[in-house]
């Protein structure tokens, strides 16, 4: 990858984290409501996987979307905006912090009810099968999302129908307070593919070149064989399952573990190491990011709130 | 009388009767070692084990579907639903099994089930996760549908609702958990399918439950100040529905307003103006109003969110429409 790629995508990470950070305290201070998932330790997910598609790739996800959405290209202007229920959103303030989306970027959304968009990513590819063009559709959940009905029901019909899936297993080790193990009869997520007779694999979701090369080489079967695929990515949320989790059912010492293998540490001294960058160059990237944070939180304040009409607007298209 | 929360009336209820009766057992996401999300069975998990408080994994059809199976078998199993919303992934069981087993099955064997769950507007969750759908499960007869509005309500109803031999759905509201208020000492039960007189009054009847409770009877308060008395009836329970109350209410009134937090089209109200009209036509003085939730699916955004769900002003005014 060009090291101006790589550079990128730290930024990105680095966006993410500091764009959710801020979130956290807006959170606290009563200026964002309802639930609000962070993606703080998945950050390097998103980031490999999105860096590796085309333009074209459509990319669906959960209520945990703020990082997909920035990875997508939405600015954090938009973000913040969303989150802070202003007009400037990208869904107008209608969609909150669960619906991200922005169709002109193929980001479809940000969806919350747990598996419910696996289909829908099926449904996708049924229209680019239908269309005849080699679109891939990017489909993101997590490993909790495996046990309910419509994901068996969307990868039977995705390999049935030969559908160009990109199926991705955010492995975060937990579904809200639930390990993998106390809910899932495989603990290895990717082995339920084989169910389903389809190609899978597993890779480090904490390493942003491995998620990146692993994307790849899924994307380019899934367009060049015309099949769907399964992608497990071991990952981790250092943040609870959303604001206001009390916690209970992990232990801090694992928490710690996890985050000493920071996805966004892990890049830093690999950049350095392959000399990409120097410590300067990288501090000067964490200082755009943390700019771009702060504009888009000064932008989403001054942004003005949906107008009351809007309540009654895009019930219907006709 | 001592004065609880919602949410430690649920809990009491739910504890007395796991207490009571072994066959009695908690299946649903996150009602063991997380402690429910929303807190009602903290320490369960400890007190019961894991056999009797059983996290699922995140299955709707499992829960619900399982939960069927295990009461025609003979036990008592209380499903929970994270939110009612939850409940549309697993509508078949809810509303074409559940109802259906045994009447079809001519009475062979019962189903002892409750399904907890939670649902309603105002916390900004949006719209998949706000919803306050009452009245469409209120419509399959072989349901029972009961909705408490008050902590001494919601405990004898859920201790009635585990002891009964029928599918039951329970809908608590998730902005109520902290509503305070009597309960009696020791062990009591609810009948279901009862409503009840929650406030006297001889000028307007509202009719309401749930939420639709808490902001009524706000009203009522207010309404008294301009020596306006409103007398308040709580459905308590919409299948089976008692209008008993409702309409001997209404004889002395002649005036109702009816207030639930679900849309208004095909909604609670609609049933209960008809019922009116249908049952005491005569004594009818002007329109029943029907206060509701805007015809819209519920927004994030706080200012709408609040502007879309039926507010105190719109009892109020309701009420001085019907009395003009
Ligand atoms: C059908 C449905 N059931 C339950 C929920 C509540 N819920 C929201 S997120 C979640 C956990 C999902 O875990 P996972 O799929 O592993 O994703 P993660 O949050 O770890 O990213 C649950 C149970 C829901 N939104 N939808
Ligand atoms: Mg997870």
């Amino acid at each position: 990858m060009k090291k101006e790629q790589q550079l990128d995508l730290y930024y990105q990470m680095v966006l993410i984290r500091r764009l959710e950070e801020r979130g956290a305290e807006l959170y606290q201070a009563g200026k964002i409501g309802g639930f609000m998932h962070l993606y703080i330790g998945q950050e390097a997910v998103s980031t490999g996987l999105i860096a590796a598609r085309e333009p074209r790739d459509r990319v669906i996800t959960a209520y945990r979307d703020h990082g997909v959405a920035l990875n997508c290209g939405i600015s954090a202007n938009e973000v913040m905006a969303e989150l802070l229920g202003k007009a400037t959103g990208m869904s107008k303030g209608k969609g909150g912090s669960m619906h991200m989306a922005d169709t002109s970027k193929n980001m479809w959304g940000g969806h919350a009810i747990v598996g419910g968009h696996l289909p829908i990513a099926s449904g996708f590819a049924i229209g680019d099968q239908y269309a005849g063009n080699d679109n891939i559709t990017i489909c993101m959940f997590g490993d909790g999302a495996t046990n309910i009905g419509y994901f068996h029901e969307a990868l039977n019909l995705s390999k049935t129908w030969g559908l160009r899936v990109l199926w991705v297993c955010e492995n975060n080790q937990y579904g809200m307070g639930t390990a993998v193990n106390r809910a899932s009869a495989v603990d290895e997520i990717r082995r339920k593919a084989e169910g389903y007779g389809m190609k899978n694999s597993e890779v480090d979701g904490m390493d942003v070149m491995k998620v990146y090369d692993a994307a790849k080489e899924a994307l380019n079967f899934v367009r060049n064989e015309s099949q769907p695929y399964l992608l497990e990515i071991d990952t981790y949320r250092f943040r609870g399952h959303s604001m206001g989790d009390p916690e209970r059912y992990r232990k801090a010492e694992e928490v710690k573990k996890w985050q000493e293998n920071d996805p966004i540490g892990i890049f830093n001294k690999q950049l350095l190491e392959k000399k990409v960058a120097t410590a300067k160059v990288l501090d000067e990237i964490e200082a755009r990011a943390e700019a771009e944070v702060v504009k888009a939180v000064e932008f989403a304040e001054a942004s003005p709130e949906p107008a009351m009409a809007e309540l009654f607007t895009d019930i219907y298209a006709d | 009388m001592a004065k609880i929360t919602m949410r430690e009336a649920i809990s009491q209820a739910l504890m007395e009767e796991m207490d009571r009766d072994p066959a009695v057992f908690i299946m649903g996401e996150e009602v063991g070692v997380w402690g429910g999300t929303y807190a009602v069975t903290k320490g369960f998990y400890d007190k019961y084990g894991a056999a009797r408080v059983k996290d699922t994994p995140i299955a709707e059809n499992a829960i619900i579907g399982g939960a069927i199976g295990a009461a025609m078998v003979g036990q008592r199993p209380i499903a929970e639903l994270m939110t009612i919303n939850f409940g549309f992934s697993a509508m078949d069981y809810i509303i074409n099994q559940a109802p259906k087993l045994h009447y079809m099955f001519g009475g062979q064997f019962t189903l002892p089930l409750v399904i907890r769950a939670v649902g309603g507007g105002g916390r900004q969750l949006g719209a998949t996760h706000s919803q306050t759908p009452d009245a469409i499960f209120a419509h399959f007869p072989g349901l029972k549908v009961v909705s408490p509005g008050t902590p001494e309500d919601a405990k004898g109803l859920l201790k009635s609702a585990i002891r009964s031999n029928d599918p039951i759905l329970f809908i608590e509201h998730a902005t109520m958990y902290q509503v305070r208020g009597e309960v009696p000492d020791g062990e009591y039960t609810i009948p279901i399918g009862k409503s009840k007189v929650q406030r006297a009054g001889k000028d307007v009847t509202i009719v309401t439950y749930c939420k639709g409770l808490e902001l009524s009877m706000k009203a009522a308060d207010e309404l008294a100040k301009q020596g306006i008395e409103v007398e308040v009836v709580d459905l308590r329970t919409l299948r089976p529905l008692d209008m008993e109350p409702v309409i001997e209410s209404f004889k002395k009134t002649n005036r109702a307003v009816v207030v639930e937090e679900g849309w208004k089209s095909y909604g609670v109200g609609s049933e209960i103006a008809s019922r009116i009209y249908e049952e005491a036509f005569d004594y009818v003085d002007a329109p029943i109003i029907r206060v509701a939730q805007k015809e819209v699916p519920l927004p994030y955004n706080r200012t709408l969110e609040q502007a879309a769900l039926p507010q105190v002003a719109d009892i109020t005014a309701a009420v001085k429409e019907v009395l003009k």
